[in-house]
């Protein structure tokens, strides 16, 4: 601490300080090239980041590691169909592997947290593509119906199951409107440590929970941004300042199945 | 006479019992109980709390967190298990830690001697590191240099 | 009135130990089928992630259902003040208690978590159909165990006033249980086939339907081994004529809801396929619901002369019980077969069936399981009979006793 910014705050004995001040006059300089040097380097490595943060959306404001999840805050998606190509799936692949699940080659049986659905026009046969993955509805069916309260909405919008008490009724993945859920039909023994899963329970998209309480965004948009695409943007729909707000704001979204008044936190564009 | 015949039985019969009972406790001298568990240390120098509170309340404790965990998104404390499966991790034969599989992970030599069934690792990985976990033989539906191609092209004929 | 009394089954009849024998096989089948299902998962059912409820869900509905339809008979006599049905309500007591308990318990171990029963019975979400049905259940279980206390104990059936508080009691819960068994289904918004009030009544007159049917049987099959006719000629005719009117009510409540989807077209795609295009389904459906399991046996009971003897009703209740499966089967599976519509008006595809008809195959465990619970019905039911005096015993003089009915 240099000696000239602070000459209340006790430097100590007297004398120590002249010969301080000259030493120190180095030790700034040194420090001053070590910092344009640092800076630039940062800026370089930085630079891929910046970008993607730009494209991917507010990372989930971190919260303090002690904090509870907030109903102030509601997270959600953004998906623009239209930047979507009907044969990526960079979006599943990246779930897969960030969540553990994935096809056995039993289709109707194997877990699907988010999949990709064709849409086309019987009129004239035009397609369009997109994600589907759990909708996290402020109004779920699925947390009505759960008996044990198993299925449930988290203060901050995201939709899960507790495991630990779901008792593996299907009764939410006979009321969820979107096809969400899944069940899982044999034991399992290959679990990612932050995102348990086994036999006998429902299952579905956490929106990459352990991600969004660390300060990250789900795995599905980060995939999504770094191949390029840029159809998927996370982010707090009730922070009017976050980016997703203010493409929600600006152009026409919607949401799938609005009709049934699930109020899903997952908003579409170009469907 | 036939009744001092069964009185005598019985009485055979109970001293038998009474020895079968009483002989495995009588014959153990303090601290030579072979047949108790003795689970292996975990690592640092302690737990994250004495070893006689958690034996008895880590249930509890674990029961606490996961509620915490799950509905309040809270994914640190001293409960974690995660954290008690890093600290706890017991390598086998192969340098790596075992799972829940094997009779020689922590949890599993005290439950299999008190027979009582462990519910957490039909979901929980039971080991610390996901990527030394099986990963099975199917591979995941696409790489992610086959889905920027197929993006490109798309991107491509969007352009025309 | 002729005099009433009650009987145990008191008979070493080889028939009787058939049937223990037959039961008792099943349901050790069906324990292991449900060891099996516990155990390797729900991968060794036909059940997938289109269609998560199969056969075994048919069956327990079928047979909660039919449970609380199965205590009308003692309604009607404590209830309606009919006292000519009053021979019969406590045998209709012990029916209403041991289906459930049979649909109950393929219920339970048909979870993916059975193990975890004591968190389905002490964590509750009251804002679910299920845990009110939790509740309505066990309550009921508990209430018919009151009534037929009321009805056999010395004391207490010593005045009628007990039975018919306990009767009335009854019977509102009956109605608002089997409004829940319906709501179900009726509550859903997100299958297409399901999201309708009517399927509360429709559940109300099926049950009326299936738990007469049941009673019917279970005394044909009680008067089998006893040796004479316990449901006696004066109650042919008002027992034939409740099951007209029971089979009318469930073809009105099931046109009602089939015609109301077909008539704007939001609702008509499911129409169309389960009624022409499902494949079994629409087999189901058309053959087994109407014709075997409606038509068929209306027309039986129609019949002049022949339709008031006891084979033509004990045949009825036989059919009128094949349709109510079959029912169960059209609804439950039926319903889920057919895709969500997530883009109205679009053809959507995807790795995830969305957008195509699922296919389900029932496997070995599921019908073992299914069976299973109506073996313990009927197990239970012949226990109870052996042990306490539920069947009606009709004085001789009065034209009971002859040839054991068909």
């Amino acid at each position: 601490m240099s000696c000239r910014s602070n000459s209340d705050a006790g430097c100590g004995s007297s004398g120590a300080c002249e010969r301080a001040a000259a030493s120190s006059e180095a030790v700034d300089n040194a420090r001053r090239t070590f910092l344009r040097g640092a800076a630039a380097l940062t800026a370089t490595t930085l630079a891929a980041g910046v970008t993607l943060y730009v494209f991917a959306g507010e990372p989930a404001a971190a919260r303090s590691p002690g904090e509870k999840a907030i109903a102030k805050v509601r997270w959600g998606l953004l998906i623009d169909a239209s930047k979507c190509s009907e044969g990526c799936t960079a979006c599943v692949s990246a779930c897969q592997s960030e969540n553990g699940w994935r096809d056995t080659g039993h289709p109707t049986t194997d877990a699907r947290w988010i999949r990709k659905l064709t849409v086309k026009d019987p009129g004239n046969g035009a397609t369009f593509s997109l994600p589907m993955m759990c909708q996290h509805c402020a109004k779920p069916p699925c947390v009505d119906v759960c008996p044990t309260g198993a299925s449930f909405r988290r203060a901050d919008g995201i939709v899960l199951v507790d495991k630990h008490i779901c008792i593996g009724c299907r009764y939410c993945m006979m009321a969820c409107p979107y096809k969400a859920r899944s069940f899982i039909h044999e034991p399992l023994d290959d679990q990612r440590p932050y995102a348990p899963r086994g036999k006998g329970t429902v299952e579905s998209c956490t929106l990459c929970v352990h991600r969004i309480d660390e300060g990250r965004t789900p795995a599905c948009v980060e995939a999504c941004n770094e191949i390029g695409g840029g159809a998927m943007l996370f982010g707090d729909l009730n922070d009017p300042s976050s980016e997703i707000s203010k493409r929600v704001a600006v152009y026409r979204t919607t949401r799938i199945r609005d009709d049934l008044g699930t109020d899903p936190g997952v908003r579409y564009m170009n469907i | 006479m036939r009744q001092a015949v069964v009185r005598r039985i019985r009485t055979i019969a109970t001293l038998l019992l009474a020895a079968a009972l009483v002989l495995p406790v009588a014959t153990a001298r303090a601290g030579n109980a072979d047949w108790l568990p003795k689970p292996a240390r975990g690592k640092g120098e302690k737990c994250v709390a004495d070893t006689q509170w958690m034996r008895r309340n880590h249930m509890t404790a674990l029961m606490h967190q996961r509620d915490v965990t799950v509905h309040e998104g809270i994914h640190t404390g001293r409960f974690s298990l995660e954290r008690c499966i890093e600290c706890h991790a017991v390598n086998g034969a192969d340098g790596k830690p075992v799972t829940i599989e094997s009779p020689k992970h922590f949890c599993r030599t005290c439950h299999d001697y008190a027979a009582v069934q462990i519910d957490c690792f039909d979901c929980h990985a039971s080991r610390p590191d996901a990527k030394a976990a099986k990963i099975g033989n199917a591979a995941p539906e696409r790489s992610s240099k086959a889905d920027a191609a197929v993006l490109a092209q798309y991107l491509r004929s969007l352009e025309r | 009135m002729k005099k009433v009394s009650y009987q145990k089954l008191e008979n070493y009849n080889p028939f009787f130990w058939g049937l223990v024998a037959l039961n008792g096989a099943i349901i050790f089948a069906g324990l292991g089928a449900a060891y099996v299902m516990e155990h390797r998962g729900h991968i060794v059912s036909g059940m997938n992630n289109q269609i998560v409820w199969g056969l075994p869900h048919v069956f327990a509905v079928f047979l909660i259902v039919a449970a609380s339809g199965a205590l009308n008979v003692a309604s009607v006599s404590s209830v309606f003040n009919r006292p000519e049905y009053k021979p019969y309500a406590r045998l209709s007591g012990l029916l209403a208690i041991t289906l459930l308990v049979g649909g109950l318990s393929v219920l339970v171990l048909d979870l993916g978590r059975p193990d975890r029963l004591i968190v389905a019975m002490t964590t509750y979400n009251f804002k679910s159909i299920f845990a009110w049905n939790i509740y309505l259940y066990i309550g009921f279980l508990a209430l018919v165990a009151a009534y037929l206390f009321a009805m056999m104990d010395r004391r207490a059936s010593r005045t009628t006033l007990l039975g018919k508080a306990v009767g009335w009691f009854a019977f509102v819960w009956r109605l608002v249980l089997t409004t829940g068994t319906g709501s179900i289904f009726g509550w859903l918004v997100a299958r297409e086939s399901y999201d309708a009030a009517i399927m509360a009544p429709l559940f109300i007159a099926a049950s009326l339907l299936y738990g007469l049917a049941f009673a019917v049987l279970a005394l044909a099959i009680a008067g089998q081994q006893l040796h004479e006719n316990l449901v006696i000629d004066e109650m042919l005719g008002k027992i034939r004529g409740l099951l007209v009117i029971f089979a009318l009510a469930v073809l009105y409540f099931t046109a009602a809801h089939h015609l109301k989807n077909i008539y704007g077209s939001q609702h008509r795609g499911v129409e169309r396929f389960l009624l022409l295009e499902g494949g079994i389904y629409t087999g189901v459906f058309w053959v087994g619901q109407l014709l075997v399991g409606s038509i068929l046996p209306l027309l039986i009971l129609a019949a002049p002369m022949f339709g008031r003897s006891r084979v033509a009703i004990t045949a009825a209740s036989v059919l009128f019980l094949v349709g109510g499966l079959a029912q169960m089967y059209v609804i439950i599976i039926g319903g889920q077969a057919y895709p969500l519509d997530l883009f109205p008006g679009m053809d959507v595809s995807s790795l995830f069936q969305d957008g195509q008809v699922a296919h389900y195959g029932s496997s070995l465990p599921e019908v073992l399981l299914g069976m299973s619970g109506l073996s313990i019905a009927m197990l239970l039911t012949g226990i109870a009979s052996r042990l306490l005096p539920f069947l009606p015993r009709f004085a001789k003089e009065q034209g009971a006793g002859g040839t054991a009915a068909a």
